[in-house]
């Protein structure tokens, strides 16, 4: 067997084009491949893939390998696994990057599994290591308390990679990238559940994870009714409402809306954290952003050590007031 | 239907943790333990699918002695018996020597249905329940918020990014529920009094027919070199609320020219 090598990024596509998360894998693959001296692939999974693979090349990929099966237009995880594992023996990468989104969760293990390697999940930064040329994955364990840097002993190395923790690549590459067809067998037999309906809940306003100003509520708020009232001063800032887990567990708010390691990262200039602790799961999803500040009843609460400005007391008097203040320093 | 719940039982949340720079691991000897809040909500889902088609619930959990208080906890909910791998050389097992251990166990008894959380509450991984379908030869659905179950067949709403998929498969199947689906029930007096009476079954590797270098650390394929602290944000200035405090963080934010 050839010794493996090359960078594999595995894109996800939204409405034919690459996904955000697809561009920052280009991003961090393209550092790993320049310090490793290898090149940069990517693999499109799905069919009409030529305008994405054409992005993918000017984000710097030096071949597009094409996996076209009309099964895997579907977020059908075993039709994925399948094709996947085809690409990859056939490619024989060093390192395999996925983005840790909801299908990349799924695929990382899977994929994992049958090439009998390993696997870093959630990773938080890549690094070479100097003379070993080992991958030195670096991610968060035991609820966001510690940081663990790992390695993996066999290749490739497959990694999941967290969303909105590197930078997009830039479209500017003027490599004349090779296009690859890749002929992927996926059996009927592979394909043991399906998605019978796909229901879209619509949210109004701005998404949460592009929102610029993002109002967080949490288990102190105690019930549905307050995040009306957070509704409002999101609105004010041009934001969106997003929630802890504990306040998506209780039903208050969709599940959709929630920040933190189990729920969405948001990246937002300014993150309003009302009612809630600041547990580090919570923390995970929002620590991105480039300025918190914080209401809670509780002196002690740990959000309190990480807001830039934090308010002790009752969110039901501050932030009407807050979102008062507001109205009259907007208008 | 006869339901297995694969649950982990983990330092309880009022526990600070510990790190051991020798292991790199988290301290779990002597501190105690609890019932996953996310394994929970899988139990639950089983009983509650227990109750309306019949059949068992069996849990099976993997760890050191300190986490009987949850097997306990599961079974006073109203599983009907506990299977336990507890075995040193498990320890610092990575999630496929755990999947290949937690395989082999549930292989043990007959059942249609494996039920998991989508990941713990405190590793966080979220790599488990995949690789166990694999090893089960089942289909695996996932972020499961809502879970029905008809004659041979499982449907679920699958969490997705925008909304919901309704996604089916035949049974035997592994399903991976969210940890909002439902709220677990609390153990009543007689659920804890015929706790005390139920079986729980202690397995370890070799009785489950693993060799020693195919779970625990040797078995690893990946390897923690070091463990450490998140860097922490530094704290800034904390008020407290007088009638004033909805203005103060907004002319902060003015001054700072967020806003």
């Amino acid at each position: 067997m050839s010794e493996a090598n090359g960078i594999l990024i595995v894109g996800e596509l939204i409405d034919a084009r690459l996904s955000s998360v697809t561009s920052e894998l280009l991003n961090a693959g393209g550092q790993l491949a320049a310090s490793l001296g290898q090149p940069l692939y990517a693999v499109l999974l799905g069919t009409n893939l030529q305008n994405a693979a054409q992005e993918a090349m000017s984000n710097g990929a030096s071949k597009v390998f094409l996996a076209e099966h009309p099964l895997l237009n579907e977020e059908q995880v075993e039709a994925h696994v399948t094709a996947l594992q085809q690409v990859a023996e056939q490619v024989q990468p060093s390192i395999l990057l996925i983005g840790r989104t909801q299908l990349g969760r799924e695929l990382g293990p899977r994929l994992a599994f049958r090439l009998r390697v390993g696997l870093a999940q959630d990773a938080v930064a890549l690094t070479v290591e100097p003379g070993t040329q080992r991958l030195l994955v670096t991610r968060p364990v035991y609820g966001g308390n510690a940081l663990a840097v790992v390695t993996m002993k066999r290749k490739p190395q497959i990694v999941t990679v967290r969303p909105k923790v590197f930078e997009a690549a830039t479209n500017d590459k003027t490599t004349e990238g090779e296009l690859v067809r890749v002929a992927v067998e996926i059996p009927n037999s592979v394909v043991r559940s399906r998605v019978v309906e796909r229901v879209a809940q619509e949210t109004a306003g701005v998404k949460m994870e592009e929102a610029r100003v993002v109002g967080g509520g949490g288990r102190g708020l105690g019930g549905p009714a307050p995040f009306a009232e957070l509704e409002k001063l999101a609105k004010l800032l041009g934001g969106a409402v997003g929630a802890s887990r504990p306040a998506c567990d209780a039903g208050w708010i969709d599940p959709r809306f929630q920040i933190g390691l189990t729920g969405k990262t948001i990246t937002p200039e300014l993150y309003i954290a009302v009612a809630i602790s600041g547990a580090c799961q919570h923390m995970a999803g929002c620590s991105g952003a480039k300025v918190i500040v914080a209401v809670n009843h509780d002196t002690e609460a740990e959000i309190f050590k990480q807001a830039r400005y934090g308010v002790v007391g009752d969110w039901r008097k501050i932030v009407p007031a807050f979102t008062e203040a507001i109205r009259e320093l907007v208008s | 239907m006869n339901i297995v719940v694969c649950g982990k039982i983990i330092p309880a949340s009022t526990v600070t943790i510990e790190l051991d720079p020798n292991t790199k691991r988290m301290v779990r000897k002597g501190v105690t333990h609890e019932l996953d809040p996310a394994a929970a909500s899988a139990v639950e889902e089983g009983l509650r699918l227990s109750e309306k088609h019949g059949g068992a619930v069996t849990l099976v959990t993997m760890g050191i002695s300190e986490v009987t208080i949850g097997i306990r906890n599961a079974l006073a909910m109203g599983v009907a018996s506990a299977v336990h791998i507890l075995d040193d050389a498990v320890a610092g097992s990575d999630t496929l020597g755990t999947a290949k251990l937690l395989a082999a166990a549930i292989k043990k008894q007959p059942f249609d249905l494996v039920l998991c959380a989508t990941e713990s509450s405190d590793s966080y991984s979220g790599i488990v329940h995949g690789q166990l379908a694999q090893l089960l030869g089942i289909p695996a659905l996932t972020f499961a918020k809502e879970v029905t179950a008809d004659g041979g067949r499982i449907s679920i709403h699958r969490q997705s990014e925008n909304g919901y998929d309704v996604v089916e498969s035949t049974l035997p199947a592994l399903v991976a529920v969210s940890s909002g689906i439902n709220e677990p029930r609390y153990p009543q007096l007689k659920g804890i009094m015929a706790a005390k009476k139920k079986e729980i079954k202690v397995y370890t590797a070799a009785d489950l027919g693993l060799a020693a270098d195919q779970v625990g650390e040797k078995g690893a394929r990946e390897k923690v070199l070091t463990i450490g602290r998140p860097p922490k944000r530094e704290a800034g200035k904390v008020v407290t609320d007088e009638g004033e405090g909805g203005k103060q963080i907004a002319d902060f934010l003015a001054e700072i020219k967020v806003i």
